[in-house]
């Protein structure tokens, strides 16, 4: 059985049809990208699978139960993970706080009564949390307010935020934009190693076909809201649908 | 019919207000991005100039050029020039904020430089008000009704050929579509920008011009209550269609009337019911038009293009200064409490201790605002709640004041739950608007009862007695104030190093991000409201204690903006700057008291402009300016390069 496995997904904004009984099955431990022009419906379907939009049509379930009616959280706390396009940070928080803050989630340590009592206060460090940190290579600026920090570290303060709940499955949506090559390269590595440490299952969307022939070993096409192909990496971008989804009529 | 009609028609003039302004702010909301919450106070402007020009013997088409053709775009070109047009892309909170500032500094302002006398019978603009022109359905038609509608039939008219068959007018409404595409094709759209907010301020002008002659008095409050009923018309048209924006105005002011001339008159319910018409239909449109929620986030189709708003500037200080300035806020409170109990004046005693019945409530407005990012422009309705509550319990039930005032917290969080509920799925302006409204109903409808504010007779709240301890003197029952605002600070500060309050914060960050690491966002939004409210409703129950008798005017609507911009000049991000607020608070109405009553307008002024400065002092700018003597004085050379 496999891990998300999301069935005739529709998704329509007024009268543009997003995703078009788009249907996409993940194993446990299995890394997929997720590609497509502009527009697609690539950021939609990620939307839809973690549940900041709902479906509708079609319908996901996770571990095989359905998931479509829960809300972002409670997904979350099923063992979905997220990255998003456009960084989104807790302003003022440095790294160690985003990835504390993620873990005390993660362990429903959130009691009002129990902070008025004074039982929720962080007091030792979290092994887990500053593992993490060295693994990412944020251990160095652990401390720094998250503004003062390169794009390149927030794509890895928001990788270690969503790890630190050990998700089941973790969706990465363009995690190379905003990046220069070097970063794309070292992320990448970050990436497999993470890969081969937890066996995460990933779906990720991504521009940089080098970056997910590196990363995956399957990928699914999107061109608008429609699946198109889904495949090994080289054998997709060989087959002639795909070629005129990306660069347009070739004859 | 006939009935029908004689209760409608009286309707049209407010209708016609309503929908000026309605027009006016949703052409600057949709072109500029900006809400301007400081509409009222322009339409104000206006009013007051012109009935200082007609009152100095000028002829009413002078006064007319003075207020609506010059002062008025004149003043809002200067907002949008020095205000508006940097906080474009700043987020909600921080234009709100900005606002805010300017709604609550310019009637002040105004009142600073032309005297804050007491104007009665404002002048008609055009027709003489008593004399009738002719009868419909019953209803003698008087020169001011007249001329309100044909004014605005004339400029509504001139203003949608205008838009419909001239260039500039074509742009303007590309401009409405998205400012971005526009600056695409080649036009310089802050030249634009800059005619639109000239004909949005000319209606607002005009707008406060038509409406004053229909109140017997010249009120800067009746121009916020203008405002709100005019949010809620451009409500009507979600926020974007002026048409429906100018029907839902015209719409409103008549159902206003109707509701006057069917409800059995003389019960609170007319009286109170019909001037909270507009909030109330605010209410439910924020609640039942989904489309309306979305609608505050894209506007622009090419928004998505935008880069990321600019982080909040950061406060001065590490860790060090930090501790530093938590040591030295505990020094100073200590010294302050030794000194209230042995040489300070009994008079000034009363007086701080209102500043720490304030310093509770304002500690909600950290704790929603600096803490979680939420806006609520209604804490001193629960701050009356709190009050009323304790008030109506120890006077009909004989119980102790203590427990009135927990009590009168326990019903400021039951009804903070209730205010929370429906608006948690709003976020930002539509909150902002919609905890508005509710302060302006609680105050107009809810505190007339007599089972609850009981008017403008106000009720009486005793001072507590423990056994043979008795708070009656001044000194006891500051003492007990002073244990109430620890206690009341040792809770906020134990919610912002708990768990919770990492959540608040991350909340506050980015709502995306902290759903998606599993933060039950609606739970904690409940939460957070109902401690606030209860913190507020604690507060307002000491201070109606302390008072004695406190009236729904002790609590007023336009009390909660204040409030808000008060926390946010002095610091919302910390529970010192909340006990700054209180104390700033009352000892500077104390000091301007000594001085000629003009000076208190300087009161508003100045912490509206402090709020204004929120974009760049997000920490409060009295706090910015604390942190920075502190350094300086301390020596601080950590950061070197922030000191100089």
């Amino acid at each position: 059985m496999a891990l998300v496995e999301g069935t005739g997904i529709s998704k329509r904004y007024g009268g543009i049809v997003a995703l078009d009984d788009v249907s996409v099955a993940i194993d446990r431990g299995e890394a997929v990208g997720l590609v497509g022009p502009n527009g697609a419906g690539k950021t939609t379907l990620f939307d839809c699978l973690n549940g900041v939009r709902h479906l509708d049509a079609g319908e996901i379930c996770f571990e095989g139960r359905r998931i479509d009616r829960l809300a972002v959280y409670e997904r979350a706390r099923l063992g979905i993970g997220r990255t998003f396009q456009r960084l989104e940070l807790f302003a003022g928080m440095s790294p160690r706080e985003h990835l504390m803050v993620a873990e005390r989630v993660h362990r429903a340590d959130g009691r009002l009564w129990k902070d008025l009592i004074g039982r929720g206060r962080a007091r030792a460090p979290v092994a887990r949390v500053e593992d993490l940190l060295v693994e990412l290579g944020l251990d160095e600026v652990a401390d720094d307010p998250i503004e003062s920090l390169s794009h390149g570290h927030g794509r890895l303060v928001e990788l270690g935020r969503a790890l630190v709940q050990d998700p089941l499955l973790l969706l990465l949506d363009e995690p190379s934009s905003g990046l220069d090559t070097r970063e794309a390269v070292g992320f990448a590595a970050v990436l497999l190693e993470v890969r081969a440490r937890r066996q995460t299952a990933m779906l990720l969307v991504e521009h940089d076909l080098d970056f997910v022939q590196r990363v995956v070993e399957r990928t699914y096409v999107l061109d608008f809201g429609k699946m198109i192909a889904s495949g090994r990496v080289d054998e997709v971008l060989a087959d002639p649908v795909v070629r005129r989804a990306y660069l347009g009529e070739v004859t | 019919m006939t009935q029908f009609l004689s209760y409608a028609i009286p309707g049209l003039p407010y209708g016609c207000v309503f929908a000026l302004m309605a027009v006016g702010l949703v052409l600057t909301y949709q072109t500029s991005g900006v809400f301007n919450l400081a509409y009222g106070a322009q339409a104000y402007a206006s009013a007051l100039i012109f009935y200082v020009c007609v009152n100095a013997g000028w002829p009413s088409w002078a006064g007319f050029l003075a207020a609506v053709v010059v002062a008025a775009p004149l003043l809002g070109l200067a907002m949008d020039r020095f205000l508006y047009r940097f906080i474009r892309s700043a987020p909600v909170l921080v234009k709100l904020v900005s606002a805010l500032g300017m709604l609550i500094a310019i009637p002040s302002a105004l009142q600073l430089i032309f005297g804050s006398q007491e104007r009665l019978a404002p002048p008609s603009l055009w027709l003489p008000p008593d004399s009738v022109y002719f009868h419909v359905a019953g209803d003698a038609i008087n020169g001011t009704e007249l001329s309100t509608v044909i004014v605005t039939l004339a400029v509504v008219l001139l203003a949608s050929l205008m838009s419909h068959f001239t260039q500039i007018g074509l742009r303007m409404r590309a401009m409405a579509e998205s400012p971005r595409m526009v600056q695409l094709a080649g036009i310089n759209s802050e030249r634009v920008g800059v005619a639109i907010w000239v004909l949005s301020s000319f209606l607002a002008g005009l707008a406060g011009v038509l409406l004053a002659p229909l109140f017997a008095e010249l009120q800067a409050l009746n121009f916020t209550d203008l405002l709100v009923a005019a949010i809620a018309a451009a409500a009507l048209g979600s926020l974007t269609s002026l048409p429906l924006a100018f029907w839902g105005g015209i719409g409103l002011g008549v159902v206003q009337e109707l509701l006057g001339g069917y409800l059995p008159s003389g019960s609170v319910l007319s009286s109170g019911l019909r001037p909270a018409l507009p909030f109330a239909v605010l209410i439910v449109l924020l609640l039942a038009l989904p489309g309306l929620r979305e609608r505050w986030f894209h506007d622009d189709p090419l928004s998505a293009c935008d880069p990321p708003p600019p982080p909040m500037a950061a406060a001065i200080g590490g860790h060090g200064l930090e501790e530093l300035l938590r040591g030295g806020g505990w020094a100073v409170l200590a010294v302050f409490f030794v000194s209230c109990l042995t040489w300070v004046p009994g008079n000034w005693t009363f007086t701080l201790t209102q500043g720490l019945a304030y310093s509770i409530i304002f500690l909600s407005i950290v704790l929603l605002t600096g803490m979680s990012g939420q806006i609520s422009l209604c804490q001193a309705a629960f701050a009356g709640i709190g009050a009323f509550t304790c008030a109506q319990l120890v006077s009909h039930f004989g119980i102790s004041v203590f427990v009135g005032i927990v009590a009168g917290g326990a019903v400021a969080a039951v009804v903070g739950v209730v205010v929370a509920m429906p608006a948690l799925r709003l976020g930002g302006l539509a909150l902002a608007l919609a905890t508005l409204a509710f302060g302006l109903l609680a105050d107009n409808v809810g505190f007339q009862f007599p089972w609850s504010g009981n008017g403008d007779s106000g009720v009486n709240i005793p001072r507590p007695q423990l056994g043979s301890l008795n708070f009656t003197s001044g000194k006891a029952f500051f003492v007990l104030a002073f244990v109430l605002l620890i206690a009341c600070a040792a809770v906020v500060l134990a919610i912002r190093q708990g768990t919770t309050g990492r959540e608040l914060a991350a909340m506050r960050g980015s709502e995306l991000a902290a759903a998606s690491i599993g933060t039950n966002l609606a739970k904690l939004k409940i939460t957070v409201f109902a401690v606030a409210a209860a913190l507020a409703g604690v507060g307002g129950a000491l201070y109606g204690s302390l008072q004695g008798t406190v009236s729904p005017n002790d609590f007023n609507s336009f009390l909660s903006l204040v409030f808000m911009v008060v926390v946010v000049t002095t610091g919302v991000y910390t529970v010192q700057g909340a006990i700054q607020a209180g104390m700033a608070y009352v000892i500077l109405y104390q000091v301007l008291d000594y001085l000629p009553s003009e000076w208190r307008n300087l009161f508003p002024i100045l912490f509206g402009l402090g709020a204004v400065t929120y974009a760049l002092h997000p920490e409060g700018v009295v706090e910015w300016q604390k942190r920075r003597v502190v350094e300086i004085v301390v020596g601080w050379r950590k950061h070197p390069e922030a000191v100089g």
